[in-house]
């Protein structure tokens, strides 16, 4: 109980402070938009925007769901795509040697350039868009991952050596386990891409999604709805970082994870 | 039953030789120490037992079986305790097993019993002190099912007072078992006072010097240390590792 008791209170002191700045940062902007007299469609107030979430709920519910889908399978498929890349050129040292230059050297293409051309290829359809959601999200996984595995101690491969261990031994027992937390470092970040990946694509070409409420929203002027939609996104990126957060604190043992005394 | 046979190994590290020529054994059941002075090789000479690098001339054989580049033939321990941080007491110790079978935790839970670690086997190894990861490490490598023991100077982090005491431990485990243990370190004291016959190295390249017969008898007592016969065996053994060749003495 105590136990609880105290992470409870490092947590309240943790986000006191930075709570009472956001609510004296809305306190301002509230003010400020009402006596300024600030035009609704340049900047809304806070309570504006919030008024709009709560009554309009039934008009943009559907778009949620959706983008959340969206992102979650782009991020599956990401994930496991970036795994299996990382594994394969830890495995394979050769193909390492000649792929992964040239897979750094993609990474310098915005993923938004290529966007129209999967659209052309592949249509206005769901395709598309968790092609572009899988190339957001597997990069900073497979790099991680491939820096988890080789930065593997090298007294524990020694021990392992010296114990007669295998190959497949040594990956299961010691190199995966020890690249855990690299790999979660790495989901962290592409869990905020899959959703930033997935509204950018809706934006190209979709008929539901926050994506499109966005730009629905904008061409009418409706910034207060950009507003909400930018909340929403936010919400999504916090849950999601916080389901693998959750996650790594399951998987993660020993050292590594955050000291809990 | 295991006993080691070292067969004028030489090994050279980018042509510089490093070991020459070294030959000695290890009988079934003895408690042999490697004395010599750090850099001379000792932990050089463990990774080619072990296998994880081959010797330029010369083999091991283990029980009369050719070992030379074989590995996983012995158990061993690191210089540092090498325990995986992720993996509980009770799962570090039976690593070794797992390897080559299936772990047997009651026996390991009895283990850490006698190594004053019970209570411990769900921690991790961050919550343990220096000296328990080094127990945790060396019931490692008597789990482990390789019968023949290597220990690479398994206390030389440790400061003076959990140094004895673990001399000491060590010493009631293996009087229990009476495994065949090589034991390198650079201390003659703890050389002296474990074992049964010291083998002293020379450095650049290493050369056995010469081996002298520890006449104690077992079992040993802290006492042992401050004795008048021990201080005369240090005193020569230390004369023979500063290369003062005056050898009218023994
Ligand atoms: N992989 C390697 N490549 C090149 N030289 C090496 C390598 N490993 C060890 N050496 C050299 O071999 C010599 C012996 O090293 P080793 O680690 O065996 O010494 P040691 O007797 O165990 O020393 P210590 O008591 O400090 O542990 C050293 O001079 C070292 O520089
Ligand atoms: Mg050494």
């Amino acid at each position: 109980m105590r136990h609880r008791f105290s992470i409870m209170k490092r947590f309240t002191a943790k986000t006191v402070s930075p709570m009472l700045v956001l609510v004296l940062l809305l306190v301002i902007w509230e003010m400020s938009s009402r006596l300024l007299d600030i035009p609704a469609w340049l900047l809304p107030a806070p309570t504006v925007i919030v008024a709009e979430g709560i009554d309009g709920w039934g008009n943009y519910q559907h778009h949620l769901i959706s983008t959340t889908q969206l992102a979650f399978f782009g991020f599956l498929i990401g994930a496991t795509v970036g795994l299996v890349v990382a594994m394969t050129l830890h495995l394979l040292p050769a193909v390492k040697r000649a792929i992964y230059p040239l897979l750094i050297l993609s990474q310098n293409i915005p993923i938004i350039v290529l966007a129209p051309l999967l659209v052309i290829w592949f249509g206005f359809g769901v395709m598309p868009k968790l092609i572009v959601i899988t190339l957001v999200c597997f990069f900073p996984i497979a790099v991680s991952t491939i820096d988890g595995f080789r930065q593997t101690s090298y007294e524990l491969l020694h021990y392992m050596h010296m114990a007669g261990a295998s190959k497949q031994q040594i990956f299961t027992k010691l190199e995966l386990p020890h690249a855990l937390p690299s790999i979660f470092s790495g989901l962290k970040i592409a869990a905020t891409y899959s959703v930033m990946g997935a509204v950018i694509s809706e934006w190209l070409g979709a008929n539901q999604g926050i994506g499109v409420y966005m730009t629905l929203a904008q061409s009418s002027f409706r910034t207060d709805r950009v507003f909400v939609a930018i909340f929403f996104i936010m919400i999504l990126c916090m849950i999601f970082f916080g389901a693998i957060i959750g996650l790594e604190k399951v998987l993660i043992k020993g050292r590594g994870k955050e000291d809990e005394s | 039953m295991s006993e080691l046979v070292v067969e004028k190994i030489s090994k050279l590290y980018q042509g510089e030789p490093i070991l020459s020529e070294v030959s000695f054994s290890v009988k079934d059941g003895e408690f042999v120490a490697l004395l010599g002075p750090s850099g001379s090789g000792k932990s050089t000479l463990f990774h080619l037992i072990g296998g994880i690098s081959k010797p330029e001339q010369g083999a091991f054989y283990l029980d009369g079986i050719n070992i030379t580049g074989q590995r996983g033939a012995i158990s061993y321990t690191p210089q540092s305790p090498s325990l995986f941080p992720w993996r509980t007491i009770i799962d570090n110790v039976v690593l070794g097993l797992e390897i080559h079978a299936k772990p047997d935790y009651d026996r390991a839970r009895t283990m850490l019993q006698k190594a004053g670690l019970s209570g411990y086997e769900e921690a991790y190894p961050h919550q343990l002190s220096g000296g328990m990861q080094q127990r945790v490490a060396f019931v490692r490598a008597l789990l482990s099912p390789q019968d023949f023991i290597c220990l690479d100077e398994p206390f030389s982090a440790l400061d003076e007072f959990t140094r004895l005491e673990m001399q000491k431990w060590l010493l009631t485990i293996w009087e229990e078992n009476r495994q065949s243990v090589l034991f390198v370190t650079h201390n003659i004291e703890e050389a002296l006072f474990l074992s049964d016959r010291v083998i002293v190295l020379s450095s650049k390249p290493a050369q056995i010097k010469k081996e002298f017969v520890v006449p104690f008898e077992r079992p040993r007592r802290e006492e042992l240390l401050l004795s008048e016969e021990f201080l005369k065996w240090k005193k020569a053994i230390y004369q023979e590792l500063q290369g003062n060749h005056d050898e009218r003495h023994h």
